[in-house]
């Protein structure tokens, strides 16, 4: 590929990204859906995240694992008697950094 | 109204922010050693705004592959957010159509899962400026990089990449106490997840959009057979 630009790659990209970003907005917007697809619509956060999070986090620190994977553990723990989000994020990547650094 | 959602919005960016920026700087590290121009690393960034994927393409660009197919290879890598607008084209009611123009493109993993499980209205302002700060954590980092190198120890830089997912997991904490169903849909999705990636037969990104389609039409399945109470999101 010629070196000299990037840029009309870096369009074609932009472009291939955006795309299905916008279109739900601009055609299912105001459409009315059966109970059936609208269940569907509301499973697909819990369904995303659940693979966003296994089994990627697994590898977060890819020198340590056991470092994000006890990162992750506080998240869980506090997560559970707690809400919010800001203290177990930090958190977590607080006890990844103790664990790489002194483990 | 506004301050307040712009307080909501920064509360939710911070997180995002602290996961994207080690990323962006390793991005703006590699894309210099690719052969990238600063200008160009910053478009990437600053137009295309899609994390893996950006990765993806410089290590394409290595290996020689012309700009259709990488361009291809970023439709599939990230076609997992249509999915993702589809949901929130649901929850934002926007009157003013050309908002979700802005909107639209601030949509990542990231900051689909903090509008997702955000209870109150989902107003322009508190998605504009979550995005926002997702974009600006990207960019800067992405500058950074480039500009600074390996400035940040390594030790920093892969335990500040475990926010992501302390991030998605701190979301989605008070949906699995409250629902055993969404309990249940989260770990099947991920461990179908984890069973895909290590049969490695998708192309990137698409485990993640199977793993969507077959776990929310059984949440469908499930919802519609056995009904149960409103849930507080959607």
């Amino acid at each position: 590929m010629d070196k000299s630009s990037f840029i009309p790659l870096i369009l074609g990209m932009a472009a291939a990204t955006y795309l299905p970003r916008l279109a739900p907005f601009m055609f299912f917007s105001d459409m009315k859906v059966p109970r059936v697809v609208d269940a569907f619509l509301k499973s697909i956060p819990v369904a995303a995240i659940g693979a966003l999070i296994v089994p990627s986090a697994l590898t977060a620190t890819p020198d340590m694992p056991a470092a994000g994977l006890m990162g992750m553990g506080f998240t869980l723990v506090y997560g559970l008697f707690r809400g919010g989000i800001i203290v177990p994020v930090l958190g977590s990547v607080g006890v990844a950094y103790l664990v790489m650094t002194f483990g | 109204m506004k301050k307040q959602d712009l307080r909501r919005a920064v509360r939710g960016g911070i997180p995002i922010f602290i996961g994207y920026f080690p990323a962006a700087v390793a991005f703006g590290i590699l894309a210099k050693a690719t052969g990238v121009t600063l200008l160009e690393a910053f478009l990437f960034s600053a137009v295309v705004f899609a994390g893996a994927s950006q990765f993806i393409a410089l290590n394409l660009i290595a290996t020689g592959m012309g700009p259709v197919g990488i361009v291809l290879t970023t439709l599939l890598v990230n076609f997992r957010h249509f999915l993702m607008s589809t949901y929130l084209s649901t929850r934002i009611k926007e009157k003013a159509k050309a908002w979700y123009i802005p909107m639209a493109f601030g949509v990542t993993d990231e900051t689909f899962s903090v509008l997702s499980f955000t209870t109150h209205e989902l107003t322009r302002t508190f998605v504009l400026a979550l995005e926002f700060s997702a974009y600006s954590g990207w960019v800067s980092g992405t500058l950074s990089g480039f500009l600074l190198g390996g400035f940040m120890p390594e030790v920093l830089t892969q335990s500040m990449g475990v926010a992501l997912y302390a991030l998605l997991l701190a979301i989605l904490m008070p949906e699995l106490k409250k629902s055993v169903r969404s309990l249940f849909l989260a770990v099947s999705s991920g461990l179908l997840n984890w069973l895909l990636v290590a049969m490695d037969v998708l192309p990137t990104g698409w485990s993640i959009i199977v793993c969507i389609l077959i776990i929310a039409s059984l949440g469908a399945v499930l919802t519609v057979s056995i009904p149960q109470k409103e849930e507080a999101h959607g």
